[in-house]
């Protein structure tokens, strides 16, 4: 029989393990939630190159991207995951302040990503429903824009909890880390999706 | 303990001692965190819509038993046959088989004292509440009438508020699915007892494994064809619509993506089952137990490839509809492979029947037709005929009736004293077996026939010459229907006032059963230590008592 | 492995299941009347695999019920089975053998959907334009004949075409007879292009080679003829096609094989395979009719309404009043168009 061996030093160290476990799992976790996340755009992705080959014109005439903008953008966003970094740095060294600095900056050009997003929609002069591609478009990076809005909700929340002594330490940064992978996450989707929707257009 | 929430806050606050003794009945009707009690309200809650589909279902061969459509309303029909598939598929079978007896057994199995992120699976659960509530109210605005497939056009232009608020149910079942996956993967990896390794790890783990990661991968692309649809109805927008440029078999293979897998999602949690149940009743180790192990990782990774074969007779061009063929065909081998096993582990065995066996080898019997019927299903010229008829009916009957309800029932048997305390009642168990077993093959086995000859799939009328054939397929559901009683009455009679039953009733060797019946909140008060692999049967000479 | 049973009760076994099987294989009489020039191909197929499931059934199944009458629990014995946890030789036959056989079928089968046809849908010689350009502006029953070169006909050129093309014995020709076939929910429309018939039926000679290009104008249908063994869907948006020779004179069902809607089960017309002589006779007959067709060369179906096009068929098709009204509902609220 697989028994029950009575052995009270395992059962004494048992909580203390299974706590320290669960600090790594909830990365883990998170990172193959990210996996299932990836592969609904994945999903995106295959429907908007399918329908690129089926179409005549893509995009179709007057529904051009604007190629600037978000390639300012683009900028922005991928730099801004070198930026979080930084944070995730410091709060290894156990630099709060440094935590909060770079993590205040990434919000920052979070936010501005954001904005441009919505002046880039308000500038287009087409709509969610005027043809396909535009269809494609508004929901494609709609829903990334979803992503980048919860991942900065992600970031202000560990900002708003930093502010309690001690919260995070060198030993202690789960929190700081899952915000700094979701931020690395929502980054690649874009990389994907800008050489898709606007890159691809130059072709 | 683990914790569930992705900020730091709650970190530390659910420490083992923070419980009472043993919960109260009002517990499992709260956002409890406790693997057992989630895994009981899975349980209990997917056997209430077993309940609501199986009415529908009734309602449908009633319908049947003549052939033109005059018991219920045409679309009405319609709106029963979607519920049913979709009810049966997401809201019994999945959440009971992986919700259900993955959450209460698996922690249990791999000598953890809950799953890894217990609020998570919590969620997990409460969030298909809301799906069952969307579905059964989207019968208020006509109910979703497109089929469980929903193909669009018709998805489109048919009772669009009830198929919106189906679309949000798929989409709360699939966001548990989900969050179960994740779950599952990380406590069946890292969660694991310090002393037991990977080939000691029960089949059923490996099961559940498998199926997380297909679920992972899978459930997400059937939300993203969901999401476009939606925008569809509701937002003006044109993926799935002809006339302004949309393709309609794109949706089909989103849609194909995630509910080929989900058939597996729904037959290798069983096949988990039937590996824990066959052993411990023959009284003998399982047969080629990394054989099945693996086996459940190739169903997994095949699974991923094969779904055109639904979409033979759609718009498929011909190199697709061959090489699906032939991929779907290769699902074939590790199918058999564990049938095989299965069979073997009989072979030399001493076999006890109690319920559970006689279900799990009744699971055998018909799986056995059930797979045979789909290595004819995938190859195209053979499917070109039969696509979209009674004989795929047929067919997914003996896997997910003949194979997951039976398997579930195995389950059921097999584990209740350990969930409860108390044994299932075993001559109303048996009378439960020879109804159901009579039951499947009256209603599942003509319909071959019906399909080959000529019946359509998802019709409410239809040619008389079909009516005798329907009339004994109508006969054997209600049939069916009267078998689930002595199941009722034996698991309310029992659950309270059924023989008591020690921590191991059945002489088993997984871990579940080094703890009491049923286990303390914590599982364990000293965590067991694994000295054998759990399936070793007849080697009293290798135990140390 | 005590219970290896005497090579002569396996031999015996082993003939008796292979005398059963190949008795079941052949004789099952599940299958409807063949009626095309696929259907035995497909049938042969079946058949093999008729064989082969049987084989594995009775083996399986006789296996299991083996081992619960021979290795039940006897009273009072309470110990365990043989400790037996594997055997990699077995293992690895019970793994090779299905593989083999799989891959046989496999190989099998793309060699039946190449008879059938299955490699070649649109992939024809002749004038492939017209053709698909009618199966569109005829969707409607329009009997146009001189379709104009319109861009969108020549965008239609590039589309791909889904089905069943021409059979490897009549690869590269075209076909005898083409008719446009239209689903809506819920009926069948049967264009022939060649001389303006309209019909709720489809009549084909025996032993021609008929191609059908289908096509769907609200919903997803499937066009199938059990007799056949063919079925294709007809998909909005996009063209399929079957091409197929009947050969047997008779009448035979036409079933709608994909979810339409509440009638989709109503869907059900009759294809009736004429000797030549009766299927000349019939186009005559129907081509001395001729004022119908005519009215609706003249009328521009697009101005019309379903039900003001479908009322002169109304007897022709056989589509009653109800389903008309419901036709007209459904272009009323007709929410494709954007």
């Amino acid at each position: 029989m697989q028994g029950t061996v009575d052995s009270n030093s395992q059962s004494a160290g048992d909580a203390a393990i299974a706590h320290e476990e669960h600090q790594d799992l909830r990365v883990l976790g998170l990172l193959i939630f990210l996996c299932s996340e990836f592969l609904m755009f994945a999903g995106f992705f295959v429907l908007f190159l399918v329908y690129r080959a089926e179409a005549a014109a893509w995009p179709p005439e007057g529904t051009e991207v604007e190629l600037l903008l978000p390639a300012i953008n683009t900028v922005i966003l991928v730099s801004s995951s070198f930026v979080i970094h930084y944070g995730d740095v410091a709060i290894k060294k156990g630099d709060v302040g440094g935590l909060r600095k770079w993590y205040l900056i990434t919000a920052a050009m979070g936010a501005v990503f954001l904005c441009g997003q919505i002046y880039e929609y308000a500038t287009l002069g087409y709509g969610l429903t005027t043809n396909l591609f535009s269809n494609c478009f508004y929901l494609m990076t709609g829903f990334h824009g979803l992503h980048v809005f919860i991942g900065l909700l992600l970031i202000l929340g560990v900002l708003w909890r930093s502010r309690r002594e001690g919260h995070y330490g060198a030993e202690k940064h789960t929190g700081v880390e899952m915000a700094e992978i979701y931020w690395h996450f929502v980054d690649i989707v874009w990389i994907v999706l800008f050489s898709l929707i606007y890159l691809l257009t130059l072709i | 303990m683990a914790q569930a929430n992705l900020t730091d806050r709650g970190a530390g606050n659910f420490s083992v001692h923070h419980h009472p003794e043993k919960w109260k009945w009002y517990d499992y009707f709260t956002f409890n965190v406790d693997h057992k009690v989630i895994g009981i309200q899975y349980l209990v809650t997917s056997f209430a819509f077993y309940l609501i589909g199986g009415l529908m279902a009734l309602a449908m061969r009633a319908e049947l038993a003549t052939p033109n459509s005059d018991l219920l309303d045409p679309n009405l029909y319609n709106a029963f046959l979607t519920n049913h598939g979709t009810i049966m598929i997401f809201l019994w079978i999945v959440p009971g088989a992986i919700g259900g007896f993955g959450n209460y057994l698996v922690p249990l199995m791999i000598g953890a004292r809950d799953m890894a992120f217990p609020k998570l699976n919590a969620l997990a659960f409460w969030v298909t509440i809301p799906a069952g509530a969307l579905l059964l109210g989207s019968f208020f605005f006509g109910g979703a009438q497109a089929g469980w497939t929903s193909y669009p056009p018709l998805s489109l232009i048919t009772a669009n508020t009830a198929q919106s608020m189906w679309i949000l149910a798929i989409v709360f079942a699939g966001t548990s699915s989900i969050l179960g996956a994740v779950n599952f993967i990380i406590t069946i990896w890292k969660m694991r007892v310090p002393s037991m390794d990977w080939d000691q790890l029960p089949l059923f783990c490996w099961a559940i494994l498998a199926t997380s990661i297909l679920a992972l991968f899978s459930t997400p692309v059937l939300a993203a064809g969901l999401v476009l649809l939606l925008f569809d109805i509701n937002f003006g927008t044109s993926f799935f619509k002809p006339d302004a440029g949309g393709d309609v078999v794109m949706y089909q293979h989103l849609f194909w993506f995630y509910s080929h897998p989900a058939v597996y999602l729904m037959i290798l949690p069983i096949f988990g089952i039937m590996s824990e149940v066959i052993p411990v009743h023959a009284r003998k180790p399982i047969f080629g137990y990394k054989a099945i192990a693996y086996s459940s990782l190739t169903i997994c990774l095949v699974g991923l490839f094969v779904w055109v074969h639904h979409m033979f007779t759609s718009g498929t061009p011909p190199w697709m509809r061959m090489f699906f063929t032939v991929s779907t065909l290769i699902v074939a081998v590790p199918t058999g492979v564990k049938i095989f096993s299965w069979v073997a582990t009989l072979w030399g065995g001493k076999i006890r029947y109690t319920s559970a066996m006689l279900f799990a080898i009744g699971l055998l019997v018909m799986f056995v037709l059930g797979g045979l019927s789909g290595v004819t299903l995938g190859t195209a010229p053979v499917d070109i005929h039969v696509h979209d008829t009674y004989y795929v009916v047929a067919h997914f009957h003996y896997v997910l009736f003949g194979g997951s309800v039976f398997g579930i029932y195995a389950g059921f048997y097999h584990w209740f004293p350990k969930i409860t305390g108390h044994y299932l009642n075993e001559g109303l168990g048996k009378l439960h077996f020879v109804l159901t077993f009579i039951g499947t093959n009256l209603t599942f086995l003509p319909m071959h026939q019906l399909g080959l000859q000529g019946m359509p799939r998802r019709v409410a009328m239809y040619d008389p010459q079909f009516q005798t054939i329907n009339q004994i397929c109508t006969f054997g559901a209600f049939l069916l229907g009267v078998s689930v009683l002595p199941f009722l009455i034996n698991a309310i009679w029992s659950w309270s006032r059924g023989a008591k039953a020690g921590g191991n009733p059945w002489d088993a060797k997984t871990l579940e059963w080094t703890t009491d019946s049923p286990p303390a909140i914590e599982n364990w008060e000293v965590l067991p230590v694994v000295t054998q692999g759990p399936y070793a049967y007849g080697e009293e000479h290798l135990t140390v008592e | 492995m005590k219970q290896i049973p005497a090579p002569l009760w396996t031999l015996t076994v082993g003939v008796v299941v292979t005398v059963i099987s190949f008795w079941v294989g052949y004789n099952h009489g599940f299958l409807p009347e063949q009626a095309s020039a696929q259907a035995p191909l497909v049938d042969d197929f079946f058949n093999i695999m008729m064989v082969i499931g049987t084989a594995l059934f009775l083996v399986v199944e006789g296996a299991i019920v083996y081992c619960m009458i021979q290795f039940r629990r006897r009273k009072g014995d309470d110990s365990d089975g043989l400790p037996i946890e594997g055997n990699l030789p077995l293992e690895a036959f019970w793994t090779a053998i299905p593989a083999v056989i799989v891959i046989g079928l496999g190989i099998y089968s793309v060699q039946v959907f190449q008879e059938m046809g299955g490699f070649s849908p649109g992939g024809l010689e002749h004038d492939h334009g017209m053709m698909i350009a009618q199966a569109h502006t005829g969707a409607m029953g329009g009997v146009s004949e001189d379709t104009p070169d319109t861009p969108e006909a020549r965008q239609q050129l590039a589309k791909a075409v889904y089905g069943f093309g021409a059979s490897i014995d009549n690869e590269g020709r075209s076909a005898d007879l083409e008719v446009n076939v239209s689903g809506m929910q819920y009926a069948w429309i049967f264009t022939y292009p060649d001389t303006g018939i309209v019909d709720g039926e489809l009549h084909v000679p025996v032993d021609a080679d008929v191609q059908l290009n289908i096509s769907a104008q609200d919903v997803i249908h499937s066009f199938w003829v059990p007799q056949f063994r063919l079925k294709q869907d007809a998909i909005p948006g996009k063209d399929t096609e079957l091409r197929f020779v009947a050969t047997k004179p008779g009448t035979y069902p036409v079933v709608c094989a994909e979810l339409c809607g509440g009638y989709h089960g109503a869907m059900r017309t009759q294809v009736i395979v004429h000797t030549p002589e009766d299927f000349q006779a019939w186009v005559d007959q129907r081509v001395a009719q001729a004022p119908m067709s005519v009215d609706a060369i003249a009328q521009n179906p697009a101005d019309l309404s379903d039900s003001d096009y479908l009322a002169p068929y109304e007897t022709a098709l056989g589509v009653d009043a109800r389903l008309v009204a419901q036709l007209s509902q459904a272009s009323a609220d007709d929410i494709i168009n954007p």
